[in-house]
């Protein structure tokens, strides 16, 4: 290994000792272009920061100064204490815990569910399978509008109301996005691999767990981003399903602010915020599978 | 102790494609059987039928006598080395050859001591904590070998195992697979398309063509005596010559070419009514001799050639020339000076030749009793 390595760098030496005199002047002329780069990819990411700085400025402010006019860039008095304020203005420990459990039991869900379903899909032959398939991949068509209605009704009879089986339990019968996504990854690997394993004794649940799951990771962590997106910014699925207060999420907790006649501002703002922080360290720490599960939705890949 | 029996097995792909045809074969128990052939011939399809990785569309394949046509490919107790390796490449070297093992419910310490055998016998000891990319093709190729050993399985299967790795590599672990056979006496089926692999490792080689087995043989048997043409012309490198012409009065006629028939061949040919017909001879390049002197060459059964190329093998001369219109290859000792465009006297050792029917391509052999006799 280090050996190879060694070579890689010293040939890299040779390649940069070798280049011609001409190049200084490419350099300067690159130099010039990667500034002008950066200043329009910086002009650009304010430009699209700018709700999220809004957001904090506001979250800090006292009512008296969200309401003025003209409204203030920064806040003049900063109330750190509004994020205090605003986290007991109800009980958000519950709706925290509340929203992590079926955050987590949605992610395993999608996860282990949607990468059983694709394992099959791309590596165990039956009968029927392409149009199955296409039938799944056909679901991913239907607004998820279209489906609320029938579904609500469903649950209804269920007796599911106010309980957090609609908001979990579906994602144990996968989703065909998520099954797509995963089934492209499982084609990638050798069937070779399956056979051998199937040779050496393995079902096929034996061969998904210790091969395909390990092996899937990056699709895996893709998935587990994000429906814990999905789940974590759900409103309007605890909105229809949850009546009692008890049973809250975040998302539903912030509506606390919101009054019928005025809506406090300053701390809907900084509870958003409490509640987007758990995303954007998630997106900071994963953002390479964010970015690889966009790529295939765009077919980019 | 695993004889293994393939029956009448047909194999179809999508109702058009037939990939195997009327497969009839019996291996006994510790045979090493090597499938050879074309591209495309049906072999992995016959090992992949055997494996369980491919159903049997019709036919019957037993085991120790047990059908095996509906068992699933875990519990017929085979091994398998792919041309690719198939290792999990995300398990240590330990973890791949233990994997099976571990499915099977073994003691924790019987897995370590039978994968730390099966690492010394395949000088493996100090790769068992890496990861297959950190190995070597030869290496890993090991390492599936090794994979397959320590399960200790009835039935051994390898799909051109060696066709990924370099002349010298595959030339030393060919000679390792024979050790190992030898070893351990695991029955054996092997594919390959290298006929040298076939050669120097079988027991027994069936050799395929368009998934009709042609014939099978011990290495000798089919070197000596192809069945016909397709086997003649496959096994032996360089390959087999063959000439087109004419039986009349005891001499073969190939365009204005006259080669005298030895008289025990003659009889049998004549006695199934090839005198005055046409056929296809066949000798070997290295049943053609150079002749030196003149006078020997007036003597003998020998036919004047222009020689075209001259290929110094190593320990071996190629000669290529044309006998009237059809190419001929004769291979001689290294040390004649034989240079292109030279005109030499070749003979024929017309005692290994070998005649074929035109049309069908079969050899003509002595009928039965005659080979009593002989
Ligand atoms: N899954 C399949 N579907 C359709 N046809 C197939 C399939 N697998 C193999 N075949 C066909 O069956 C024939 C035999 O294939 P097979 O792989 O057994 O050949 P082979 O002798 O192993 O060749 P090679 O030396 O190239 O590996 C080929 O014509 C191939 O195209
Ligand atoms: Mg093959």
């Amino acid at each position: 290994m280090e050996e190879v390595e060694m070579a890689a760098k010293k040939r890299d030496e040779e390649r940069v000792a070798s280049a011609p005199a001409y190049f200084d002047n490419i350099h300067t002329k690159r130099k010039l272009l990667s500034l002008i780069n950066f200043i329009l990819l910086a002009a650009g990411s304010l430009l699209i920061l700018s709700p999220i700085w809004w957001m904090i400025s506001t979250s800090l402010k006292s009512m008296a100064e969200v309401m003025t006019y003209p409204p203030t860039f920064y806040p003049h008095e900063w109330n750190w204490g509004n994020y205090i304020k605003t986290w007991k203005a109800a009980p958000f420990d519950t709706y925290a815990i509340n929203t992590i459990t079926i955050t987590m039991l949605v992610v395993i869900g999608s996860v282990l569910v949607n990468s059983f379903i694709a394992y099959g899909f791309a590596k165990v032959p039956f009968k029927g399978r392409g149009i199955l398939f296409a039938i799944v991949l056909s679901t991913m068509m239907i607004p998820g509008f279209v489906t609320l209605i029938p579904q609500y009704v469903l649950f209804s009879k269920l007796q599911w109301i106010n309980t957090y089986y609609p908001l979990v339990v579906p994602a144990f019968f996968g989703s065909a996005f998520f099954i797509f996504l995963l089934r492209q990854f499982y084609m990638t690997i050798p069937n070779e691999l399956i056979e051998a394993a199937k040779i050496e004794g393995a079902s096929h649940f034996r061969i998904w767990w210790t091969i395909g799951l390990p092996l899937t990771k990056p699709a895996l962590a893709t998935v587990a981003i994000f429906s814990f997106n999905g789940a974590w910014n759900d409103f309007l699925g605890p909105l229809l399903y949850l009546n009692d207060e008890n049973l809250y999420t975040l998302q539903l907790g912030l509506q606390v602010f919101k009054g019928e006649m005025n809506t406090q501002w300053n701390y809907l703002m900084a509870g958003s915020l409490l509640v987007l922080l758990p995303v954007i360290i998630l997106f900071f720490f994963f953002q390479k599978y964010f970015i690889q599960g966009i790529n295939l939705q765009s077919g980019g890949k | 102790m695993s004889k293994i029996v393939l029956k009448n097995v047909y194999k179809h792909f999508d109702k058009k494609v037939t990939a195997v045809s009327d497969f009839n074969l019996t291996v006994e128990d510790g045979e090493f059987i090597v499938l050879v052939g074309p591209s495309g011939c049906g072999k992995s399809t016959v090992l992949r039928m055997i494996a369980g990785l491919e159903e049997i569309s019709s036919g019957e394949f037993y085991i120790d006598g047990k059908l095996m046509n509906d068992v699933p490919p875990k519990s017929r107790d085979i091994a398998m080395v792919f041309q690719n390796y198939a290792l999990y490449p995300h398990m240590t070297v330990f973890d791949n050859m233990a994997f099976g093992l571990k499915i099977r419910k073994f003691q924790k310490d019987k897995i370590k001591k039978r994968v730390e055998e099966a690492a010394e016998l395949l000088g493996l000891e100090d790769l068992l904590h890496r990861k297959p990319k950190a190995l070597s093709g030869g290496q890993r190729q090991r390492v599936a070998l090794g994979r397959s050993i320590v399960r200790d399985a009835k039935l051994f299967l390898m799909d051109e195992p060696l066709s990924n790795l370099d002349a010298k590599l595959r030339f030393q672990m060919r000679a390792e697979i024979a050790k190992l056979h030898q070893r351990l006496k695991t029955t054996s089926i092997y594919v390959t398309h290298d006929q040298t692999e076939a050669m120097t490792m079988a027991s027994r080689i069936i050799i395929m063509k368009d998934g009709v087995i042609q014939q099978i043989g011990t290495p000798k048997d089919v070197y000596d005596n192809p069945e016909n043409t397709f086997v003649g012309g496959f096994i032996g490198s360089p390959s087999m010559n063959f000439f087109d012409g004419r039986i009349v009065n005891s001499q073969f006629i190939a365009d204005d070419v006259h080669i005298n028939i030895p008289e025990e061949k003659m009889a049998y040919l004549r006695e199934q009514g090839y005198a005055g017909k046409e056929l296809t001879m066949g000798i070997r390049p290295e049943h053609i001799h150079l002749l030196t002197g003149e006078e020997e060459a007036e003597l003998t059964n020998s036919i004047l050639s222009k020689i075209i190329v001259s290929e110094l093998t190593g320990a071996d001369t190629l000669l290529y020339s044309m006998l009237g219109t059809q190419e001929m290859i004769a291979e001689v000792e290294s040390r004649t000076n034989v240079t292109a465009g030279e005109d030499v006297y070749l003979t024929f050792n017309m005692d290994c030749a070998h005649f074929f029917d035109k049309e069908t391509g079969v050899r003509i052999r002595p009928e039965k009793s005659a080979v009593l006799v002989g």
